[in-house]
């Protein structure tokens, strides 16, 4: 088993290397990703302490950040300059509808919010 | 079981006045119970005054009309209100009239230096005026001095007259005053009254075509009276939602007055027929005991002038007792007097038909009701009519002796009374017995005296019947049927279960099979009592006897049988307070506390903390933040409208509505594309130059 650990420990310093080159703007949203998903664990964990209760509520919390968090992930790649596909879009347009979808779904949240 | 006995005689009773109430509230004259009444209704207040000059002026003429002696104590105080009305110069014509009237109906001692200024006054209200109150209330004053003994003259009064009459309309009622439109039956009879008073103070003789004219109005007011059906005659407005309605009582009133002042000055006699006065006293009458002062005072107002009028005095035709005892061999009695209960003229009263209930004609006989002097009744023996109980409407016709005196009075010729004539019954082979249900058995057959209680004691299992039979006879022989017959059983549990007994023309008979009967009964063996209740307005030995009692053997009750009702202690306690009923409303859902709650608020936030801590590793800047005054606006801008528009979300959480805030977010959105666009293209134009150079 020691050679798999090493292994692993291996896969994850090349990921973690390879991941040092991403640009800075794509780690920034890497991150809005991972702290929007992280939130939404936090409140799946209370829901599963207390019982759903206010279950609109717990629905439009988690969805609020799931949403946010799918919408970052478009965003990325959009924005990513790898993807030759989304090559004629500038990043600019691609952070605005990210703005624009993100209005839109707080709107529905909110009015789920109760 | 005791406790439970007065409550069905009760019901009993109340059936039997229930039964009686109907016919008991008809025409009788003005008696003492009006004297009671009218003391009652003017009870003057603590300090000894009725209150306003015209209620004053009501209950004085009310207390002087039924002769009652107690206002001369409160005359002084009367005396005084109205002095000092009569005296002030502010008074209006309405305040002159009552106080003039109060002083003369109380006898008070005016000054007639004070009456020369009154005279004064009114004479100046009549000249200005054109309002047909005004005028009532000038002349009405005027007359009423007059009549105190003061010489009053009314210098103009044809122009008066033609004043008053031009506000007349074709249909014989009245206008208020020129610039109305609406015509009102109640003031016809004010115009009238007022018309009548201008005649009596006039110093020469109104043109009689003018008096003959307004004769034919009255004729024509007597069109538009209205009546029921039993002979009765009222006035009433042709819209009730006029704005001066007054009700039928005071518009009836107003016209009798004003109809017997203008007969009382008018040569010759006005042509009204005779029914509709009678008629009108009727409707008076009929009032019974008023409930108002104001009713009270039109009241008997309005029957004294009808007591003593030029067109038709009216007789009214009255029974004392309404109830005729067979027993005591009561004589049907009949009293004809004024509306006031005197004496009427010599007159004749025959018996001229009775009617069943059912209007079926008892007999057609004519027969003349003897006269008693003393008492001023009029009396016939029932008994040689060989009428039996029961409830009847008579039918009197009354005739005046004299041929003169048929202009004076009216007596309205045929009337119907209803009557009750009530006896004992007799009560007769009255049996009570258990038979087998094959009919080849024995009957245990026993009789029973009903006139006093019983005490038999039988016993039945439920394959037999219970027979219990009785014959009701009237004094004359015939069958009788009253209005209640019932038996009644009620078992040791309270139980109580009633039978209607059925009646046919020889007796009543009621058989009860227990075999069908089981199921009801509740499968309860043991003893029942047994009642028999025989009830009606028309016998007199109406009873509720107990029988003696019945031991009775069921079946033992199956599975499903229903369950006999819960018994309640007492009967009345139905009528107690009811249980509270307690409202369940759904139960709150379980919250966790509140320090977990806070607690998981907080740990939400850890994320966000470490999303900055990230984006500090990450080397963030704003060196991108546009450094020109223009663009660097723009992008602040942009900023806070993004800023903006998350507020209002949360406002719209906190307290807006989806409208509002739609309405707000509108504005914003159209700001914010602006700004955005201008900002990211001017990113968008900075990154492309810095690629391309």
């Amino acid at each position: 088993m020691p050679r798999a650990t090493s292994d692993a420990k291996l896969l994850i310093q090349s990921l973690g290397k390879a991941y040092a080159a991403t640009p800075t703007n794509l780690k920034i949203i890497d991150l809005y990703v991972v702290f929007a998903v992280a939130t939404a664990l936090i409140q799946v964990a209370y829901m599963g302490l207390v019982g759903s209760f206010p279950f609109n509520s717990f629905l439009s919390g988690v969805l609020s950040c799931i949403g946010t968090a799918v919408l970052a992930v478009c965003l990325r790649i959009q924005v990513n300059k790898d993807n030759k596909e989304f090559k004629d879009l500038p990043p600019e347009r691609a952070f605005a509808d990210f703005v624009l979808c993100n209005l839109v779904l707080h709107l529905v949240i909110m009015n789920f919010l109760g | 079981m005791a406790g439970r006995r007065p409550a069905p005689a009760a019901l009993l009773l109340l059936l039997l006045a229930a039964s009686f109430a109907p016919i008991s509230s008809a025409v009788r004259p003005v008696s003492d119970a009006h004297r009671s009444a009218a003391a009652e209704l003017f009870a003057p207040s603590a300090d000894g005054s009725f209150g306003d000059l015209e209620s004053t002026y009501e209950a004085v003429r009310t207390f002087q009309i039924l002769g009652l002696e107690n206002y001369k104590s409160l005359s002084g105080k009367a005396c005084k209100f109205a002095a000092e009305n009569l005296a002030s110069p502010g008074s209006t014509a309405k305040d002159l009239f009552h106080a003039v009237r109060i002083s003369g109906a109380l006898g008070c001692g005016v000054d007639a230096g004070v009456y020369d200024g009154v005279v004064a006054t009114l004479k100046a209200v009549i000249k200005d005026t054109n309002s047909l109150l005004e005028f009532y209330y000038s002349v009405g004053g005027l007359l009423s001095i007059k009549e105190q003994g003061h010489n009053v003259v009314l210098s103009d009064a044809e122009s008066t007259f033609h004043a008053i009459k031009a506000l007349s309309q074709s249909d014989g009622r009245w206008r208020y005053d020129t610039n109305s439109a609406e015509s009102s039956t109640f003031a016809a009879g004010i115009a009238l009254e007022a018309l009548a008073g201008i005649v009596s103070l006039a110093d020469a003789e109104i043109d009689s075509s003018m008096m003959a004219v307004v004769k034919n109005d009255i004729m024509k007011l007597f069109d538009t009276i209205k009546s029921y059906d039993d002979g009765t005659f009222y006035f009433d407005e042709k819209h009730v939602d006029a704005t001066e309605y007054k009700g039928p009582i005071m518009t009836s009133a107003s016209v009798v007055r004003g109809v017997t002042s203008f007969a009382a000055v008018v040569s010759g006699k006005l042509n009204i027929p005779g029914e509709k006065i009678l008629g009108l006293a009727k409707f008076f009458l009929g009032i019974g005991l008023p409930g108002s002062a104001k009713d009270c005072f039109n009241q008997i107002e309005s029957l004294s002038f009808l007591e003593n009028n030029r067109v038709f005095v009216p007789l009214i035709l009255s029974l004392p007792s309404k109830v005729f005892s067979l027993t005591s061999k009561d004589q049907l009695k009949v009293e004809v007097t004024t509306v006031f209960g005197s004496a009427s003229p010599s007159l004749k009263v025959n018996l001229v038909q009775v009617l069943g209930s059912d209007s079926k004609v008892i007999t057609n006989e004519n027969k003349e009701l003897q006269y008693d002097l003393d008492n001023n009744v009029h009396y016939l023996d029932i008994a040689p009519l060989k009428i039996d109980v029961g409830k009847y409407s008579i039918v009197f016709e009354i005739s005046l002796q004299e041929p003169e005196h048929e202009t004076v009075y009216v007596t309205g010729g045929r009337n119907t009374e209803s009557v009750i004539v009530t006896g004992l019954i007799k009560v007769n082979k009255a049996e009570i017995g258990i038979s087998d249900n094959d009919a080849g058995t024995v009957e245990s057959v026993q009789k029973l005296d009903l006139l006093k209680d019983t005490k038999v004691s039988l016993s039945a299992n439920h394959l037999q019947k219970l027979r219990l039979s009785f014959q009701l006879t009237t004094p004359l022989g015939h069958t009788f049927k009253p209005h209640q017959v019932f038996l009644k059983l009620k078992h040791e549990s309270k139980v109580e279960h009633l039978f209607v007994v059925p009646g046919s023309a020889r007796q009543f008979k009621i058989v009860l099979d227990f075999l069908g009967l089981v199921e009801k009964f509740y499968y309860l063996s043991g003893r029942y009592d047994l009642e028999l209740a025989v009830g009606d307005a028309a016998m007199e030995n109406s009873f509720l006897r107990s029988l003696g009692h019945l031991d009775l053997d069921l079946p033992e009750a199956p599975e499903k049988a229903p369950r006999p009702p819960a018994q309640a202690v007492d009967p009345f306690s139905k009528f107690g307070p009811k249980a509270e009923i307690a409202h369940i409303f759904r139960a709150p859902e379980k919250r966790p506390p509140k320090e977990l709650s806070l607690a998981f608020t907080g740990l939400t936030l850890l994320p966000f903390i470490g999303f900055l801590i990230g984006l500090m590793r990450l080397g963030v800047n704003l060196k991108n933040f546009p450094s020109l005054p223009g663009p660097a606006a723009f992008a602040s801008l942009f900023h806070a409208g993004v800023g903006a528009v998350l507020l209002l979300y949360v406002l719209f959480w906190l307290k807006l509505d989806l409208f509002t805030t739609l309405k707000y977010l509108g504005f914003l959105v159209i700001f914010l594309v602006f700004v955005g666009h201008r900002t990211l293209s001017y990113l968008s134009s900075v990154s492309t130059k810095q690629k391309t150079a």
